[in-house]
């Protein structure tokens, strides 16, 4: 690749020199303390990055990670004031600085590649103008030359066509295209620090890859130094050459990746680890009761079976129409696990819609329990949903915020007329009990409550109605790791002990493997592969499940 | 399995900016509290008048009239001897009284044709929006005027009047609401747990939906207050003795020689509505 020469060749001279001559610490923070109100957010946190190195920031939300990325970069909202702490950015104590002082660094020495590129840009304006009020710290005057560099940075950065993409608007670029542009423009000036908050939340597992392997090569091949936020301690294990561990603001560990990552010394890091599944393989599999056969066993009556489903949806104002689903198929018997899988666009949500008669198919044929639900009426599928719930990926969206969770939990118990008022008094607090909600909580409302509590409200709302099959749209990919593990935990118990049938929808294959009897890998709308779990991820057969298989981050090299 | 619940949830940094911004403005401001000390003597005038004026607001007494501003007369006397501060505390039950007929008018009315548009959606949004256009497109204050000429001059059917005039406004932002609150995931939810169109949109959409409209409500009243005022002042309320502060201030404004004839009923309204209009933006923060 010609990254190297394109961008080494135009960094300032001034630099290099001062790296020869004594190469000061790139970043030091010591002592760091943030409060927002009466409420600190980071306390006491100190780390140190090298020139030319990477170090991850690691922690759930709400463990200050981004809060210490802001105070790097001075752009932390009015109401957080630092009470203690320095940080040195080539031994110049940032937090001291004034802001005329201080504006000559960012963008220029200090760059930015923020968490969501969809909403970093400006929506009514083209690519290439806001780049060119990027390039304006550059050192070249003239529109010309400026805009020769930005379309250099662009090729370095694996956009294909830099032309196009500078004319584009944010809205015609995917939101892997838009992240390299951000990290282009983050690059354009050559900086020798560039902070990265979540760069890959939100992208699909393949284009995630393709990013962190673009950060890699861009530390490489001009020695930026990097400092990462992530949730993510596989990913962050795998890229960063030190990693800093936090919770509740706190420095829990810190020290070269693969330490850190093969023998934790903190007891929040060795639960960290043990909660990733791709650092995991057998962290879900242990009590699961798959067998290598399971699922597939001939004579066993399907629960569901969907034969050529296609769905095509009509075109927007210009545009073509579009074919969400195109002829899947797949099958899954009766208290088992099928996941689809594949990204975003794949057709997987479509597919689960359908299924749930929130669609209706253009053609194909869904059996449920046996019976077709081509011709059926409302009323029908009304009853059939007794038996068909859905809990849904995002629990902050799912739950009615006016109601407490008796209520929420109780609503389709009341909708359905299910027995008297106190059997349903009873329902509601043996599936609270269930999802291990205390009986305390009954009378919250949801905003009272964390992620992971929610997502246990949905689930007790899903099986309240003791229904046959469960449809789970990636219901822990909007949850930190620890809380993913405890509420997949839950999940398979609860299968095991009321006999459910799973259809699980997810793009994390290393979840996947150990948790799934049998599943249909979707690209584009169509199944390019499916069948046993064990066989598909010893030996997949098409390239794009391999390629999903290669984007599961590995264990850090020593 | 079981977890502990914890005291605040956990969330993203930003996330907990909003709720420490929400425990901020929770703290009333001495703005707001003087507003609505203010709101709350207008409403006891209203409904007790007799407890906060010894004065009759009908009976002439020649002998003391044109009394400027005093001790005994706090907004002085008119042209008959009559206290004006009296005829102010006795005209709030129908100044006030009549602007919540109108925006009650305006919020069930609207707010209902605004819930059906946003809900329903397809032709029904279409119909109805066009009607709140045709609405939207006539001044208020003329289609009130239209109004009261067509029903007769009594200060009930100028509310009236007001409320049909900000039907439109209701409407458009409760369709709004609606929309808002109708694509979020719970409402599919519930469709999924065998909920009714109906159930849904009473038990699910309505309570999410309410908020701003109330605010709006509170705003509207001070709106209507000045409205009807106008509509008094220019003769389209209940004729004299009546005593509406639009009413007091014209029959003030013909007699130069006593200025304070204006000052009184004008204060008392703007103060009024001042009040209302900073408890209203108040309320759509912490809501």
């Amino acid at each position: 690749m010609a990254t190297e020469d394109q961008l080494a060749a135009g960094a300032p001279a001034a630099h290099d020199t001062a790296t020869v001559l004594d190469a000061p610490t790139l970043l030091r923070v010591d002592g760091l303390t943030v409060a927002y109100g009466r409420q600190t957010v980071v306390r006491d946190v100190g780390f140190t990055l090298e020139r030319g190195q990477s170090l991850a920031l690691i922690g759930e939300s709400g463990s200050g990670k981004s809060t210490i990325a802001r105070t790097v970069l001075r752009l932390l909202p009015p109401e957080a004031r630092v009470l203690s702490g320095a940080v040195h950015f080539n031994r110049q104590d940032v937090l001291k600085l004034r802001e005329r002082q201080f504006r000559p660094l960012r963008g220029r020495e200090l760059g930015f590649v923020p968490q969501d590129p969809a909403s970093a840009l400006n929506a009514v304006r083209t690519i290439g103008s806001q780049a060119l009020e990027a390039a304006a710290l550059l050192p070249e005057t003239g529109a010309g030359t400026r805009r020769a560099r930005i379309l250099e940075t662009f090729a370095a950065v694996g956009l294909a066509d830099p032309e196009r993409v500078y004319r584009s608007y944010p809205h015609q670029l995917s939101g892997g295209m838009l992240q390299r542009v951000l990290i282009g423009l983050a690059v354009l000036p050559r900086p020798a620090l560039i902070v990265a908050d979540e760069p890959t939340s939100g992208l699909d597992v393949t284009i995630q890859k393709r990013i962190l392997d673009l950060f890699s090569e861009l530390k490489e091949s001009l020695g930026i130094g990097l400092l990462f936020i992530t949730h993510d301690l596989a990913v962050a294990a795998e890229r960063a050459d030190s990693l800093v561990v936090l919770k509740d603001g706190v420095v829990q560990e810190r020290g070269p990746s693969w330490r850190v990552f093969e023998a934790p010394a903190a007891e929040y890091t060795r639960e960290l680890q043990a909660d990733v599944p791709a650092a995991n393989p057998d962290r879900y599999r242990a009590g699961h009761p798959a067998g290598p056969g399971r699922g597939t066993a001939d004579g066993v009556a399907a629960q569901i079976d969907v034969r050529s489903l296609s769905k095509t949806f009509p075109a927007g104002a210009g545009g073509r129409p579009v074919t969400a689903v195109d002829d899947v198929s797949f099958s899954v018997c009766r208290g088992t696990t099928h996941a689809l899988v594949g990204e975003s666009g794949s057709g997987k949500t479509t597919t689960v819609r359908l299924l749930l008669g929130l669609e209706r198919p253009d053609a194909g044929e869904i059996t449920i329990a046996g019976e077709s639900v081509r011709s059926h009426s409302r009323a029908q599928w009304r009853t059939l949903r007794r038996h068909l719930q859905l809990v849904y990926q995002n629990p902050f969206t799912s739950l009615d915020p006016t109601w407490t969770l008796e209520r929420i939990v109780r609503e389709p118990l009341d909708r359905f007329r299910v027995g008297t008022g106190s059997e349903r008094d009873d329902r509601v607090r043996a599936a609270l009990h269930a999802v291990g909600l205390p009986p305390s909580a009954r009378s919250r409302r949801p905003a009272r409550l964390s992620g992971g509590q929610r997502q246990r409200v949905a689930i007790a709302r899903a099986l309240v109605l003791r229904p046959d099959v469960v449809v789970l749209d990636e219901p822990t990919s909007s949850l930190d790791v620890t809380v993913q593990a405890d509420i997949i935990d839950l999940l398979f118990g609860l299968q095991r002990e009321l006999g459910l049938t799973y259809l699980f929808v997810s793009h994390d294959l290393s979840l996947v493997r150990q948790i799934a009897d049998t599943v249909s890998v979707l690209q584009a709308g169509r199944v390019v592969e499916s069948g046993p779990v064990s066989q598909i991820f010893s030996r997949p057969q098409h390239p794009y499940t391999e390629a999903l298989l290669d984007a599961i981050p590995a264990r850090p090299a020593r | 399995m079981s977890i502990a619940l914890a005291p605040e949830p956990t969330q993203s940094p930003p996330r907990r900016l909003t709720a420490a911004a929400r425990a901020a403005s929770a703290a009333v401001s001495l703005s707001v509290l003087v507003s609505f000390i203010v709101v709350v003597i207008v409403i006891l005038w209203s409904l007790f008048p007799s407890l906060f004026t010894s004065y009759s607001a009908v009976a002439a007494n020649p002998a003391e009239k044109f009394l400027g501003p005093g001790a005994q007369h706090w907004f002085g006397t008119d042209d008959l001897g009559r206290d004006e501060f009296a005829r102010v505390v006795y005209g709030a039950r129908s100044s006030v009284g009549t602007a919540l007929v109108a925006v009650g008018i305006g919020l069930f009315a609207g707010g209902l044709i605004g819930l059906l548009a946003g809900f329903a959606g397809g032709w029904a949004d279409a119909v109805l929006g066009r009607l709140v256009d045709t609405l939207l497109a006539i001044p208020g204050f003329l289609l009130a005027v239209v109004v009261v000429t067509g029903l007769g001059f009594t200060t009930l059917n100028a509310a009236i009047a007001t409320g049909i005039a900000s039907v439109a406004i209701f409407a458009r932002l409760m369709r709004a609401e609606t929309i808002k609150v109708r694509h979020s995931v719970f409402i599919e939810s519930s469709y999924l747990q065998g909920g009714s169109a109906g159930y849904v949109l009473f038990r699910h959409v309505l309570p999410n939906a309410y908020r701003s409209v109330l605010a709006l409500a509170v705003l509207q009243l001070g709106n209507a207050i000045i409205v009807i005022a106008a509509l008094a002042f220019l003769g389209y309320g209940s004729p004299p003795p009546a005593s509406d502060w639009g009413l007091l201030v014209a029959a003030g404004s013909t007699d130069a020689t006593a200025p304070w004839l204006v000052y009184g009923p004008a204060i008392v309204i703007v103060v009024t509505v001042l009040s209302i209009n900073r408890i209203s933006r108040w309320l759509r923060k912490t809501s």
